[in-house]
């Protein structure tokens, strides 16, 4: 007879496991992206939307809401959730701390500052320069923030990283605070912080896949690295992983992933703490099983969530912030039970 | 054979020396154990010698080639290092770890050749896991768990293999377990092998050449008999031992110490 063990996985099954995951993600996202495309104020037939995407007419408006705004819509929300997501799993594996978040690095918080500043001083900006002033501030502070730690006593630990991106990021929160208020772009800035992924346009969509296409190939080069990392720093330079290049490249992958996301849509919270933790419940710990996973359920998350803001109070929209938690904490909360029946 | 030296070896964190001017070889086809009391720099010098950690001054050689200045990867290829304790994620399972073992032979998106999954049953059959193989690491016992760990150190193919305790939480048997499978692997493979190790008797037993460290010193170093006396221990442990022929492997044994006040 033969015994084999009750919790034994194989790694071909893990694969297959992800195929089926990632199959069953691709449906979600095309059924949320429908869903998209069809519900909001006015609510549009299958057959509307496939004429606004196949013959469009401009001068028909359910045409143009299709094309000039929901369609871009639907896609920023799923590229700002894949981006979010990726950034998230990369941001806990570089820092080895399951809290770490994109937001840990100062990412969103440079980003907000930059952009107050530019709102204050150079309000009339095009899209493409508050991004780029965006991007350029969630850069300097996350330089800020790594020389601040490498110049600490035994250099950068995850612990170190961690305290001083939070008070980093605390104190430039405060300073855009003051300066929003001072300047009177307050309300601009508060609408940008909840996410607003209302304003999506097509030349955003260019934004987000420039820093997407760059994004993603860093990302897929570090994923045998990252995998490695939860074996510990030690044993991970002990295969011969550059860790030095490791951990730029990482931190450049989350700072174009992020920043891009936070440059057009603000800063929505959560999908970089929590989708990366159901992919790994769903997948286990390997990168390169785990990346394509959080992507696509960073994606469906935030698309469905969309959806969600715009049907829970209309015409009014929901902060969609709050509606990713409200959907994705009982699936979170869910998963983490059950893990724990397996186990015990 | 891989050769692994270290010249004016000084080691320093925050200003504060902790190994000065250290000179050390480990002989090819060995088993070398360093031993010394808490804290005297073992773990340190193993680790700065394994390029885990910078040196202040001072030079360590792999293969007459600077350490620093050889690529990560390269190294990697000749010697293995497993670190103290090291941890696993939930649900790797024991043949994905070892796999991991095969890194440096890897690039960009390659899958595992015919080669290195060889090298995997290799490493599982030589450590006894072949049946459990697909179990996760996490639900291993301390025994397998370090075997699992060796297993992977081993499928990384380098003729220098370097532990920092691998004996540390097992109880004697399992202990036993590991000491002779890395005496096997030696034996049979003709590995070096350089250990950190706190049980002074299997030092003794198992080890080629010891090395008797305190404040990142070397003490004594040498065969069994040559460390394993009381002068030595009382220098380097200030502990006060009785030793005497282990009679089933004819190598020095302590049988009793005490403090010395």
């Amino acid at each position: 007879m033969k015994i084999t063990g009750k919790k034994s996985v194989r790694p071909s099954s893990k694969a297959r496991k992800t195929l089926w995951i990632l199959l069953l993600g691709m449906i979600g996202l095309i059924a949320a992206m429908a869903l998209s495309l069809r519900l909001g104020t006015k609510t549009f037939q299958i057959e509307t939307i496939i004429q606004a995407i196949f013959t469009y007419n401009p001068d028909i408006t359910a045409h143009q809401i299709v094309m000039d705004i929901r369609f871009p819509r639907a896609l920023g929300a799923a590229l700002i959730g894949a981006f979010l997501a990726l950034s998230g799993a990369i941001m806990q594996a570089l820092t080895r701390n399951p809290l770490a978040e994109p937001s840990l690095l100062g990412v969103s918080h440079g980003a907000a500052f930059a952009l107050v500043l530019t709102l204050a001083f150079f309000p009339k900006l095009s899209l493409a320069g508050t991004t780029a002033a965006a991007m350029a501030g969630a850069g300097l502070t996350v330089l800020f923030i790594f020389s601040l730690t490498a110049r600490a006593k035994g250099g950068i630990t995850p612990v170190k990283l961690a305290l001083a991106g939070i008070a980093i990021g605390m104190f430039l929160s405060s300073l855009t605070s003051s300066l929003g208020l001072y300047f009177n772009v307050a309300k601009d800035m508060s609408f940008w912080y909840a996410g607003g992924l209302a304003y999506i346009t097509w030349s955003s969509l260019e934004i987000l896949s420039a820093a997407g296409v760059v994004g993603v190939v860093i990302v897929a080069l570090l994923a045998r690295s990252l995998t490695l990392l939860g074996l510990g720093v030690d044993v991970t330079k002990g295969l011969g992983i550059n860790l030095h290049i490791v951990r730029i490249l990482g931190v450049l992958a989350v700072l174009l992933l992020t920043g891009s996301s936070v440059a057009v849509s603000g800063a929505i919270g959560f999908i970089g703490l929590v989708v990366p933790h159901i992919s790994r419940m769903l997948v286990g710990s390997d990168y390169r099983l785990l990346l394509p996973v959080s992507a696509l359920l960073g994606s469906v998350l935030l698309v469905t969530a969309d959806v969600g803001a715009r049907l829970i109070n209309p015409p009014y929209e929901t902060t969609v912030g709050i509606v990713t938690a409200a959907i994705g904490v009982p699936f979170f909360l869910y998963l983490v039970r059950n893990e724990g029946s397996r186990s015990s | 054979m891989t050769n692994l030296f270290a010249e004016e070896l000084t080691i320093a964190y925050d200003n504060e020396v902790i190994v000065d001017r250290l000179n050390l070889k480990f002989s090819p086809g060995e088993i070398t154990a360093i031993i010394g009391p808490n804290g005297c720099g073992k773990s340190t010098i193993l680790k700065t010698m394994a390029r885990l950690q910078p040196s202040h001054s001072g030079a360590v050689y792999l293969d007459g080639k600077l350490i620093h200045k050889t690529s990560s990867k390269e190294i990697a290829k000749k010697m293995a290092i497993l670190p103290q304790s090291p941890d696993a994620p939930e649900g790797l399972s024991i043949y994905e770890l070892i796999s991991y073992g095969r890194t440096p032979y890897q690039s960009g998106f390659s899958r595992l050749t015919t080669h290195d999954c060889e090298m995997i049953e290799w490493a599982l059959n030589v450590t006894g896991l072949s049946s459990i193989q697909h179990q996760p690491v996490d639900t291993l016992s301390g025994g397998q768990r370090q075997r699992a760990w060796i297993a992977m150190a081993i499928a990384q193919e380098t003729n220098l293999l370097m532990l920092d305790e691998p004996t540390t939480y097992l109880d004697p048997a399992h202990q036993l377990e590991v000491l002779k499978l890395l005496e096997k692997l030696n034996e049979e493979e003709g590995r070096t092998i350089v250990m950190v190790i706190h049980d002074l008797n299997h030092a003794a037993r198992f080890a080629d050449h010891l090395v008797a460290l305190k404040q990142g010193k070397v003490i004594k170093e040498g065969t069994a008999e040559q460390v394993m006396n009381a002068d030595v221990l009382k220098q380097v442990f200030n502990i006060d031992t009785e030793i005497i022929t282990d009679p089933r492997t004819g190598k020095p044994a302590m049988i009793s110490y005490d403090l010395i006040k």
